[in-house]
Order: structure tokens, then sequence, then C-alpha cells
């Protein structure tokens, strides 16, 4: 939802990145307010999902030049846990498996140490243990989930729903969905997009990252991106990504060439 | 970590090889005179002489094992001093004198406030004034007839128990460092536990070293006498140094009919510099004897120190039901090699073995499980099952698994499992988005790894180890 009294969450300014000297971003710009959700589209290696990594403060992409202002102070500048611990979540293409790391166990040092650095409460195991089960429903995730190990054995559709359950917990101002949909069958799809719309509110923001447009059924966006080749070359309402559906992608990038010769 | 704090888990090996002049040192060397002399300064009976000298003539027909995969420079024997007076280490009369430094590694290892102020060598008498606790121990066990003393005094005051048992788990000539201990060795602990008596606690060797180096050749002889069981907690998780470069340890265990042994050991020697220089070597030979029927030897061993640790914790199931145990976590760093496993040989009937090893290679270490499961044609109905798991933390570290398995019985039933996992740069990353910071990731990815072997470990012993094994991988990681 777009509101006149937000603030602004995330503010990306000229942000050029690379991976092994590659460089995938180039002067990416992007503004996100509080109450917004954004769907950021594109082909595979347009660099959308390296820029949500950039985002999270993977060690392998180097930040070549640029700016990204997170609720006002420099991300670039933040530890990948100090980030989270700031509100800014990623929930992941694919989630990493963790053999012999119990998801309680795994889930409640994660609560409890971010809920620490924002000056909270932390919860004992019983307490958490009713918590978690609270956010659980919302999943509709299965009960002897908590007993296996993080990610371990999980089917596509389970880690996604980890993600989401973890998004829950966590609360963040800012949500990354990466591919989100991807590997998710419909009645899975319908369980995540209602957990996220649950959690979607006028203080929080979120970005989704997808190809398909199929997840926006779902989760409606306030604005639609393409990205091709490491910026942003198109932006509007939800109706862009039906277009998008239907024409494919050569026509912006058509457009946008076009636009740039009568520039130059 | 802070910056004080690793400085002085690697720091620099400040002892040295060479022991300082003292006046009641021997001369490097061995030959049968050193050994004759050794006996003569503790007043051995004669049977423990001979014993001596039996193992001396077996040690000089043999030559120095080769087939374990570590590498170190030929040890020169003759250039060890094989006597030395036992040495008291210095006594301070309060906390307030011990190295802060090392009070801030205590700290973070979580070591019990009475066990810090032995490990630093105040003398706990004088902190608690009133009752010591080291004696309120030692009556405790009196009481109910266990007898637990340093292998000298079993010597003075048990010489028949001693004799009774002595060898006959590892014969004098089993292998090379065994027979040179049995040859040279000094000192070390004796455990008598009589029929049908629990130990009313744990024995844990901090009671017992507490006043003297044990010396390089330590020797042990633990016996459960039928129905008698004990839990024997061996080193601690403090860093151990020694004014000695080889070790070569020997534990004999001896289980009559239904008894329970159980054997808990956190080795911690020191391992070399970041470089790989200096670093204990740990050839111990280590084995347990279940000789009656239901009886249970079972070995928890915790290996996270020494430059080459070479050792094979085993039981020889000779009772009718018996039953040998062995789990062990072995980590390696920088240039630090591990060559350990067990050995598990059923010879009664229906006898049954577990075996779970966890090893974690990180830096450029080598860490290898080897192992030998042995069913010989008189064990009717024999089980064994083995777990082999590795876990390798960066690049160049390596994992090797040398299973043996010998099986003359078709009625037995022998499991072998195995795994290789990593920490990887993406587990760490999933960690660091979700909050929760490299120390705290590797902390809780190794607990789970070794999670089988931990809940076998006494509680506090179990959070030491917990701790100490983040401890030694920090920076290893990310």
């Amino acid at each position: 939802m777009i509101y006149q009294d937000s603030r602004t969450i995330l503010e990306v300014r000229n942000l050029c990145a690379s991976v092994d000297g590659t460089p995938i971003l180039k002067n990416m710009d992007f503004t996100v307010k509080s109450g917004e959700i954004h769907a950021i589209m594109g082909l595979n290696g347009s660099g959308k999902s390296t820029f949500s990594k950039v985002l999270a403060g993977h060690p392998d992409y180097e930040i070549t030049s640029g700016t990204v202002l997170f609720e006002g102070k420099n991300l670039m500048e933040m530890e990948p846990e100090d980030r989270a611990r700031a509100g800014l979540f990623l929930a992941f293409q694919y989630p990493i498996e963790i053999p012999g790391v119990g998801n309680s166990q795994f889930l409640r040092l994660m609560y409890n140490t971010v809920q620490t650095h924002r000056g909270k409460e932390e919860l004992d195991p019983l307490e958490f243990d009713d918590f978690v089960r609270d956010k659980m429903k919302l999943l509709e995730m299965r009960e002897d989930f908590l007993d296996r190990s993080v990610n371990a054995g999980f089917s596509g559709g389970e880690k996604k729903r980890n993600e989401i359950l973890q998004m829950a917990m966590l609360e963040p101002s800012l949500a990354i969905l990466d591919e989100t949909d991807s590997g998710l069958d419909i009645d899975a799809l319908r369980i995540v997009a209602q957990g996220v719309n649950q959690l979607a509110n006028k203080g929080n923001a979120i970005i989704m990252v997808t190809h398909y447009q199929r997840l926006l059924n779902y989760i409606v966006p306030d604005f639609v991106h393409v990205m091709v080749d490491g910026r942003i070359i198109k932006s509007g309402g939800k109706e862009l990504a039906l277009e998008l559906e239907s024409r494919g992608y050569n026509w912006v990038s058509d457009e946008y060439k076009a636009a740039s010769r009568v520039a130059r | 970590m802070s910056a004080a704090l690793q400085n002085i888990i690697n720091q620099p090996y400040k002892h040295g090889f060479v022991s300082d002049i003292e006046s009641d040192v021997a001369a490097k060397g061995l030959d049968e005179d050193t050994i004759r002399m050794i006996s003569a300064k503790r007043n051995e009976p004669e049977w423990l002489l001979d014993f001596r000298l039996k193992s001396y003539a077996a040690w000089l027909k043999m030559t120095a094992p080769t087939w374990q995969n570590a590498h170190y420079p030929k040890i020169d024997f003759q250039a060890i001093s094989y006597y030395s007076a036992p040495k008291q280490k210095p006594k301070l009369k309060s906390m307030d004198e011990v190295d802060p430094e090392l009070l801030r590694t205590f700290e973070k290892l979580g070591v019990p406030l009475h066990e810090r102020m032995a490990l630093a060598g105040v003398a706990v008498d004088v902190i608690f004034d009133s009752v010591s606790v080291t004696t309120t121990y030692k009556e405790k066990l009196a009481e109910v007839g266990v007898i637990f003393c340093s292998f000298s005094e079993a010597v003075k005051d048990h010489p028949e128990l001693v004799q009774k048992y002595l060898g006959t788990v590892i014969p004098t000539s089993d292998n090379y460092y065994a027979a040179l201990n049995s040859a040279v060795f000094t000192d070390g602990s004796f455990c008598f536990i009589p029929k049908g008596v629990k130990c009313p606690m744990d024995l844990s060797t901090y009671f017992r070293i507490n006043t003297e180096e044990s010396g390089q050749f330590e020797r042990t002889l633990i016996v459960a006498e039928e129905g008698a069981s004990v839990s024997y907690l061996e080193g601690c998780t403090a860093p151990a140094f020694s004014s000695n470069q080889l070790h070569a340890a020997v534990v004999e265990l001896v289980a009559l009919d239904n008894a329970d042994i159980k054997y808990s050991t956190v080795q911690n020697w020191y391992a070399g510099d970041e470089n790989g220089v200096g670093g204990i070597y740990n050839f111990v030979t280590k084995r347990g004897l279940a000789k009656g029927i239901n009886s249970r030897i079972s070995w928890t061993q915790v290996e996270t120190g020494s430059a080459i640790t070479w050792k094979y914790p085993s039981v020889v199931l000779q009772g009718d039901n018996s039953i040998g145990e062995f789990y062990s976590v072995a980590l390696t760093n920088h240039y630090q090699q591990a060559d350990t496993g067990t050995k598990m040989i059923h010879l009664g009937k229906n006898t049954r073995s577990t075996i779970v090893s966890k090893g974690i290679s990180a830096g450029k270490s080598n860490n290898s499980y080897r192992g030998l499961v042995k069913i010989a044609p008189s064990a009717s109905g024999a089980r064994n099952y083995s777990q082999c798991d590795s876990m390798l933390i960066g690049q160049e570290s390596g994992a090797h698994t040398f299973p043996y398995i010998d099986v003359r019985n078709n009625t037995a039933k022998v499991e072998h499992e195995a795994s290789t996992s990593k920490i990887g740069e993406d587990q760490m990353f999933y960690f660091a988005q979700r909050g929760i910071d490299a120390e705290a990731a590797v902390s809780m990815i190794i607990n789970g790894f070794c999670k089988d072997v931990f809940q076998q470990l006494p509680l506090e012993f179990a959070v030491e180890a917990t701790n100490l094994l983040s401890f030694k991988l920090e920076g290893s990681v990310g």
C-alpha cells in the first residue's frame, strides 16, 4: 500500500557491484518506502538475485561504487548480522541445509539474538515453544518440523515456508523475498503468500524478486520494476507484470535502447 | 575472540623440550642401567623391575611404526632423559596471584571455580580453610572401599593388586610405544572398585595431579570387580603444557562380571603454533578388557590438542554378552595431525560394540579415523555398529577414514556408516542473515555434529568440551 505519511526504508543510488571482478549491478537506483510492496522482475542473469544478496551483505559480492541507505544508515558499513538485527531480512532462493542443528534450537538462537539486539527480552525455551508454534499455524506447518535439522531433507515447499516462518518471527522492516515462488506447488504458494500478506503492514516494506507474474496474483505489488543488465530500466504498477507475462521482456529492452539513443 | 585469549591458547611453547638442569635428573639415554636406576629410585619391588626389563628387551627388538597417517621427524630415544624427581608445581596463596590471562581463559571455557584454582596451582586447602575438597573426596571413597591413588602409591600399598592386573590387557610386547612405556613409566593413576561397589562419584584425575607432573610416560590401571561400576574422567579443557615433547601413555582397564567402566577424556595438549612448530606427540595405548560376562567398557574422548595424536582406545570383548563402546570427537586445526579410532575385538558370544567417531578438520590439518572390528570364530551372535562422520572446514584440511573389518563368524552382524560434510561460506551467511555471528554459528554447527558424543560425557565436562571446540576453531571459518 502507498501511504502519504510513509518514511523511506531503502534508498539505493548508483549502486555498482561485481563478483570475481565481473560487474553485475550497473548504476542501480531504487527507493522503497514503508508500507510498499515492490516486485523486481527480469530474466536470468539480469542481476536481481545479486541485488538481494548485495543488500544482505553476501561476502562474494564487491560493492565498487554507489550508496545504500537503510532507514537512514549506511548499509554498506554494516556486517551481514548487523543488517539482519537492524531489520533487513532475506528469504533465500535456495535455503541451505544445516544437518545436525535442530530447527527449534536454531530458531530460538536467531530470535533471541535479534531480540537482544533490539533491546527486548529473550524468551525461555518454554515461552519460545508457544511462540513458534503459534507462528507455525500461520504457515500450516507440521509439528515434527521443529525436531528436524534446519532445512535438511525438507521439500522445496517446506524450505520456503521455513523462510517465511523466520520472517514472521523476526518482523523485519524490510523483507526481500528472492524467488520465493520457485519450486512451490499451488497450495504451498497460496500458504506462503497468505503468510506474507498477513505480515505486510504500514510500518514495513517488501521486495519480491521473481521471474513470474504468478506470485503477484497472490501478493499484489504496488510497484513492478524490470531489471535488465544490472539496472532497473522500467517501473510501473501491477499491470506492468501482466504486460510482461503476455509480451515477454524484449520489448522493454528495445524501448529502453530506443529511448537511450534519443537521449544521446 | 579477543586477541588476549587467542594468545593464551596459542601461546608459544615457553617451557622448551629440554629439562632445566636439576640435581635429580637422569642423564639422557636409555639402557638397562637406566631402567634399574629408575626402579631403584622408586624403591620398586623385584617383580616390577622384571616387568620393566622384559618390556625393554621386547622394545629393543621392535621398530617404530610408520603406518599411521602422520609425518614427523624420527624420534631420537637416546636424547630423552627418562627420570627426574617429581616436580612440585609452584603453589600460590590465592587467586590474586594467578595470571589474569589464564583466569580469562578459564572463564571462557566455563571451568568451575575450585577447578580453576587447582589448575592454576592455588593450594585448594588454603582457600577452603575448613574442609578441603580433596580430603572430603578421599574420605568418601575410602568409606566404600574404592582405591584411587597414584600408581607409585599403589605399588607401595597394594602391590598384590597391581601385580595381578598390570600388563594383562596390554602385554609388554604389544606395540613399540607401549613397550617403551612399560620399560620406563614413571607414574600415573591406579583405581580399584571392589566387588558390588558403585563408585559414588566420578573419579577425576584433576584431584590427583594437581601437585605434580605425571611425566611423559604415564601409566594408568583401572580394575572394576564383579558388579562394580565407575566413571573416570581424564584431562581437562584448559590448555595443558608439558616439558616433554613425546608422550606415550598406557591405560589398561579390566572389567569383571557385570562390571561397568566409563572412561572419558578431554585432551587439550599444546598443539604447536599456527605454523606447525612445536607441539606434543601424543602416542597412547588405551585398551579395556571386558573380561566378565555382561561387563561393559565405554570410551568417550574429545581430542583437541597435540601436534600429533595417535591413539586407539579399544575393547577386548571376552565375556559373553559384554559391551564395548567408543565415542570420539577429534578436532584438528593448523598443522595438527590426528590418527585415532578404536579396535573392538569380539571373542565372547552375543558381544556388542558401538563406534561413533566425529572428526573435524580445519586449517591445514589432517584427521584420520582408523578402526578395526574383529569378530572371532567364537563370537556367535556378535554385533557392531560403526558410524564415522567427518567435517571439513576451509579448503586445505583433510579427512580420512580407514575402517578394517574382519569377521570370522557367520552369525555376526556388522554395520558401518560414514559421511563427510563441510562448513561452508553459505551456511555461515545463512546464520549471519538471521542475526547470528560467526562464533555462535560455528558453535551451533559443531555441537550439532558432535551431539551423539557429547551426550555421553558427564554434564559439566560436556559444557566445557562444547566451549573448547568453538574456541579452538575461532578464526578458521569465514
